[in-house]
């Protein structure tokens, strides 16, 4: 048996969260998806809520401010905080 | 490949990029003409994107009747980049800013004015007044939103734009790009395109290690470079850096122009200030440099002297504007403006014309050296730019390809180039184990810092050179798993492509210049006999990037001999301290 490429991944934590009890997703709201440069935000298609996809944030906070239920909230990367 | 489709659509104008200039260039195309087909395409979201997503505190370079004549701006930006500029290019901005400034009022843009209803300009330069306080430009982006669905101005989302299309005649004849979400392609023809990617501020890797803790917002990775240079569009003084001194770790700006004018100043650990000015320019790099690097560093912003409602406005504005996660890091790390300084720092380096000088070269019309391709903002090469020469260059790039497009017919796609792009795009979704796209980028940018961060050193640069070759090979081996993951990989040879410019670039002006953005170690003095030149940089005939002299354009507003040298007497004098 030859060596076999093999992926290993390592954890980080959200900087981005989202209350899934404020979050309207479910109704048809992707406002977080949209506003994010990065494209970092997405809906869950299990829970039909907003998550962060990607850990690659800039901390600039359009997700937050253009939430219409205050659901997200942004805090600063570990890395720098 | 048959999994990816491909979208082709015909406009008479792309522009691309929906940040400042982008934006503006579209609806002043469509100001010009009512029927053409005018398509606004972003890798974000127009809404939000770019370097004012969050909205902007004031403006850099407000040229205000009354306070500032086009002249003595021109003069000022001539001697604060040591010379080196095309006066045409600055005088254009200078004598149309206002007539920006009137329009983005008129649409609901809120700047400061005193009491008598005159905008309420401030100095922050060393010479003249071109400071414009906006406490309320948080809400931008809404305005230029809101024009743009009143011009019905056709928006694309989340298409990454990786190459242009060329017609026969060498003209630009489309671009070519795919969905960061479905990863389908798209290949859209075009009469004229307007590039208005931003700074490539994923260059350098910033000190925390993080890496999307850039200064320029990460989406602006440096697109619109690798675009233009592939396109065989002529490059500008890439070897003047973007270096911003900022907030250490956060990596967002300190804003001394927001708190100069309230009493706040750059100062070391003594608290003392060492450079009469905080206007950002080469020469004040130096010494921010000099003094964080000496015994008196780190250098600190310092405001704990100020009356507490002087410090309350300023909290205002600055953790509601452009970076306002900056209260809640101040909070975290337990600095109160009140009690402490706040430590700064360098920021990593980047090429960027609306803070500095490197860019696409484009003349006054902002017309660039390939037919039909026009570029605006902080990628184009007009020196010390910023918001409102992104605006006023956006408005010129959109009548001038407005103008250009009246007749012209859609040149036939040339399918060896689609071919040819659509090979590279999904070469890194179609390999079965690869390189994580992150970890390449990192080790890139780790790089671009261990041999390109000035001070400058020849040896270096030439062994930096020769990594970034190496990591061409690497970007041969990157996995995409999805479709997000392929807009990170296409990012690293954009990265890539820009590294090699800012080496080379380096290398080829042997002398040194623009202070920090261009010392040069083992050529330590400024050679005006040799070096008073633009250096252009382009991709040879045999593929390979070359550069070369270009003459100084005869200046249109004449320079005092004194004051071709007052950006060099930026030191507090000893004795002199504040």
């Amino acid at each position: 048996m030859a060596f076999q490429p093999q992926d290993i991944f390592f954890r980080s934590s959200a900087p981005v969260t989202v209350d899934a009890d404020k979050c309207i997703a479910d109704k048809g709201c992707t406002v977080c998806v949209d506003v994010c440069p990065m494209d970092l935000l997405a809906i869950d298609p299990a829970t039909q809520k907003a998550f962060m996809a990607f850990d690659e944030c800039w901390y600039c906070m359009p997700c937050e401010k253009d939430c219409p239920t205050g659901a997200v909230k942004v805090e600063i990367p570990y890395l720098l905080r | 490949m048959t999994d990816f489709p491909t979208l082709e659509r015909e406009y008479d104008i792309v522009v691309i990029g929906g940040g400042t200039a982008g934006p503006m260039a579209a609806i002043k195309a469509k100001e010009h003409n009512r029927e053409l087909k005018v398509l606004l395409l972003d890798k974000a979201n127009v809404k939000r994107s770019g370097a004012i997503s969050m909205g902007m505190d004031g403006l850099n370079n407000a040229v205000v009747p009354g306070h500032a004549t086009p002249e003595q701006y021109t003069r000022e930006i001539t001697v604060a980049n040591d010379g080196i500029v095309n006066q045409a290019a600055v005088m254009a901005y200078a004598q149309n800013s206002f007539t920006t400034l009137e329009q983005l009022d008129r649409w609901g843009v809120k700047f400061e004015k005193d009491e008598t209803g005159d905008y309420a300009v401030k100095k922050v330069h060393h010479m003249g007044a071109y400071v414009l306080p906006m406490p309320e430009g948080h809400d931008i982006k809404k305005v230029l939103y809101r024009q743009l669905k009143r011009s019905r101005i056709e928006i694309t989302n989340r298409v990454i734009a990786t190459r242009l299309l060329l017609g026969a005649d060498g003209a630009v004849s489309g671009v070519m790009g795919f969905d960061c979400r479905t990863a389908a392609f798209h290949l859209i023809k075009a009469k004229a395109v307007i590039l208005c990617c931003g700074a490539a501020g994923r260059l350098g890797l910033p000190s925390s290690g993080y890496l999307m803790g850039t200064y320029e917002n990460p989406t602006n990775a440096g697109d619109g470079y690798a675009m233009a240079y592939h396109a065989g569009a002529e490059l500008a003084n890439l070897e003047c850096f973007q270096i911003n001194p900022l907030i250490k770790d956060y990596n967002g700006p300190a804003c001394a122009y927001v708190t100069g004018p309230l009493g706040g100043y750059t100062a070391n650990n003594k608290g003392e200030r060492f450079i009469e000015c905080d206007y950002w320019s080469g020469q004040m790099m130096w010494e921010f440099h000099q003094e964080l690097e000496s015994g008196n560093g780190p250098v600190f912003l310092k405001l704990n002297h100020l009356a507490e409602e002087t410090i309350q406005t300023i909290e205002t504005i600055l953790h509601s504007n452009e970076r306002p996660s900056r209260g809640q890091f101040h909070a975290g790390r337990g600095t109160d403006y009140r009690q402490q300084m706040v430590e700064m720092h360098i920021s990593e380096i980047g090429f960027c014309s609306g803070h500095s000088a490197s860019g696409v070269w484009v003349n006054e019309h902002a017309e660039t050296s390939v037919k039909g391709l026009y570029a605006a903002g902080d990628m184009a090469a007009v020196p010390h730019n910023y918001m409102l020469g992104a605006f006023t260059y956006g408005a010129f790039a959109g009548a001038n390809a407005a103008a250009f497009v009246a007749g012209r017919e859609h040149a036939t796609v040339d399918e060896r180039q689609v071919a040819a792009e659509r090979a590279r795009v999904y070469a890194p979704m179609l390999r079965e184990h690869g390189l994580p796209a992150a970890q390449v980028e990192y080790k890139l940018r780790r790089m671009v810092n261990d041999y390109l961060q000035p001070p400058k050193v020849t040896r270096k640069m030439e062994i930096g050179l020769q990594r970034f070759g190496e990591i061409a090979t690497d970007i041969e081996h990157i996995k995409a798993h999805n479709p997000h993951e392929l807009m990170r990989a296409l990012e690293v040879s954009v990265i890539r492509d820009c590294a090699e410019m800012a080496a080379r670039a380096s290398l080829f002006r042997t002398e040194s210049r623009w202070g920090l953005y261009h010392h040069r170690v083992d050529y330590p003095q400024r050679n005006d006999a040799e070096w008073f030149c633009h250096t252009h940089l382009y991709k040879a005939e045999d593929g390979t990037m070359a550069s070369r002299k270009v003459p100084v354009e005869p200046y249109v507003v004449a320079l005092a001999a004194n004051e071709l040298t007052a950006y060099d007497r930026l030191r507090v004098a000893p004795g002199h301290a504040a």
